[in-house]
């Protein structure tokens, strides 16, 4: 697997990426309604690294939920093997309220779009921006990112492997051209 | 340099049906429990509903009374999204002679995606299976296996006890009545033994012969000596339907050995879990205030139950589907 974002870069792209969130002027109106959802997991992870740069001192702590989205995918059942799902945990409703959606890598646009149809089962939110770490384009939905960590292109048929602590022993994003055969090394 | 342990291999669900727990694997036992995990939360939303079998149909065939598990089944269906037909049998072509694979083979021309089967005979459902291309899936058939069950009770205690760090083979379970007539203890027992946990089956000569001590169970018929060391009492009902004889000789002296009373429940240890399939016969087997007390986890079966049956409905048709497109 080839490096194509560094430890220290992915912290960079951390922070970009708070910075744009903050500086959204319709975030900023109302930040104390602010929810923050990512999709798991490592949209999830996302979400809780950014929304503790976001956490403003003193306030009552951020909404953060994780959304699995097997359930609302386009292609589960009869399309993939039959994994097991990891569950939702969303303690709080949407209602009116800013929410923005993370997801590690934006590439199809389905995973978007089924996160899309989970989150409004959980009310109907003012709005909602999405926030990526990698943008690698190839869209088939019409979907798009409002906050991108960093736009790469990519050939169709690598992949994209985002390692974030603390599930991961470190932070990492790289390139694997051949996706099948399985080996994985990061963190050099 | 640092290099990850390979990653664990994904876990991969292949089975079309769920004909009974003797079947499964530790892993798919536990597979069904994680999924059942994950589902939980959805009938917890205010829209309690998921599309994950949408545009799928699901058909209830009960050939035996049931309220609790054709109502948990149907609701399982709905919240995963799937259409339910519920196939009555007394208004059924069945009361005119036709076969049960007759019955199944028309239903799955209407185009049904599952059949959920329940059967006073054994074998019932895995007969259905060998003839449909759809799931299959045993909601009881005779004294053989009642899958789900057996499911929503492992669910219930690892619930229970996992918080407490204790994982099934730390743990010894009582199942205490009519083992001889019970589909329930057998899935129980399937069940817990491919987990790890070591199980007694209590009851009297009659209704709980030593011959079970065979299926890796221990067999007690004294409820008092085992009560002090089980971590949970699996209580069955007294199936009076099933009853070819007396088995004992009065309802009174059934209660007074082995039926589960506050007395009884002080011998027992103070974290111990009391489960009960239902429908209870209260004052036989249980006593209301152990059925409505502290220790029992009765009404979270019933709860558990809707999670499991939407994962099994989510994991059988999903494979079956899966295996449609390969071949």
């Amino acid at each position: 697997m080839e490096t194509l974002v560094t430890a220290a870069q992915v912290e960079g792209l951390i922070s970009d990426l708070t910075r744009q969130i903050l500086a959204d002027p319709d975030i900023a109106a109302d930040p104390g309604r602010l929810a923050l959802v990512g999709i798991r997991r490592r949209g999830e992870i996302m979400a809780q690294r950014i929304g503790a740069r976001l956490q403003r001192p003193g306030a009552s702590p951020l909404d953060i939920g994780a959304l699995d989205i097997t359930m609302y995918r386009d292609d589960t059942v009869g399309i993939r093997p039959m994994t097991i799902p990891m569950g939702t945990v969303m303690n709080f409703r949407l209602d009116d309220r800013p929410v923005v959606l993370f997801d590690d890598v934006l590439h199809t646009g389905r995973s978007v779009r089924a996160a899309l149809d989970g989150l409004v089962d959980f009310g109907r939110p003012r709005f909602i921006r999405l926030a990526v770490l990698i943008d690698r384009g190839g869209r088939e939905y019409p979907i798009r990112a409002d906050f991108v960590g960093r736009n790469l292109s990519v050939p169709p048929a690598a992949r994209i492997r985002v390692y974030l602590k603390p599930t991961d022993p470190c932070d990492e994003i790289g390139l694997d051209r051949d996706p099948a055969a399985g080996a994985e090394e990061v963190c050099r | 340099m640092n290099t990850l342990p390979p990653a664990p291999e994904r876990f991969i669900w292949n089975r079309s049906h769920l004909l009974g727990l003797e079947d499964l694997s530790a892993a798919e036992i536990l597979a069904v429990l994680d999924t059942a995990g994950a589902l939980r939360e959805v009938s917890t939303r205010s829209i309690k509903k998921v599309p994950a079998l949408r545009g799928k149909v699901v058909v209830n065939l009960f050939f035996e009374d049931s309220t609790r598990t054709r109502s948990s089944f149907r609701l399982a269906a709905q919240r995963m999204s799937a259409d339910v037909l519920d196939f009555s049998v007394s208004t059924s072509s069945v009361s005119k002679g036709e076969t049960l694979a007759d019955t199944a083979l028309n239903l799955e021309a209407l185009g049904v995606d599952a059949i959920v089967i329940r059967h006073r005979s054994s074998g019932a459902p895995h007969a259905v299976a060998r003839v449909v291309r759809c799931s299959v899936i045993n909601a009881g058939d005779g004294g053989h296996e009642h899958p789900t069950q057996g499911l929503l009770d492992l669910f219930t205690i690892r619930q229970t006890f996992a918080p407490r760090g204790k994982k099934f083979s730390d743990l010894h379970v009582a199942i205490v009545g009519d083992i001889a007539h019970s589909r329930v203890a057998r899935s129980n027992l399937w069940g817990l033994t491919r987990l790890g946990a070591k199980v007694t089956l209590v009851g009297p000569t009659t209704l709980c012969p030593d011959q079970f001590a065979g299926l890796g169970a221990e067999v007690s018929h004294c409820l008092d000596d085992v009560l002090p060391r089980v971590d949970v009492v699996n209580m069955l009902r007294v199936q009076f339907e099933r009853l070819a004889s007396a088995a004992f000789p009065s309802i009174r002296e059934y209660s007074r050995y082995f039926g589960l009373d506050e007395a009884r429940l002080k011998r027992c240890r103070p974290d111990v879990l009391v489960l009960h399939p239902g429908p209870m016969n209260r004052g036989l087997e249980i006593t209301s205030a152990v059925a409505d007390g502290p220790r029992s986890g009765i009404l979270r079966q019933v709860n558990n139950g809707l999670a499991v049956r939407m994962a099994v409905l989510y994991l059988c048709i999903g494979a079956n589907s899966f295996a449609a497109k390969e071949f």
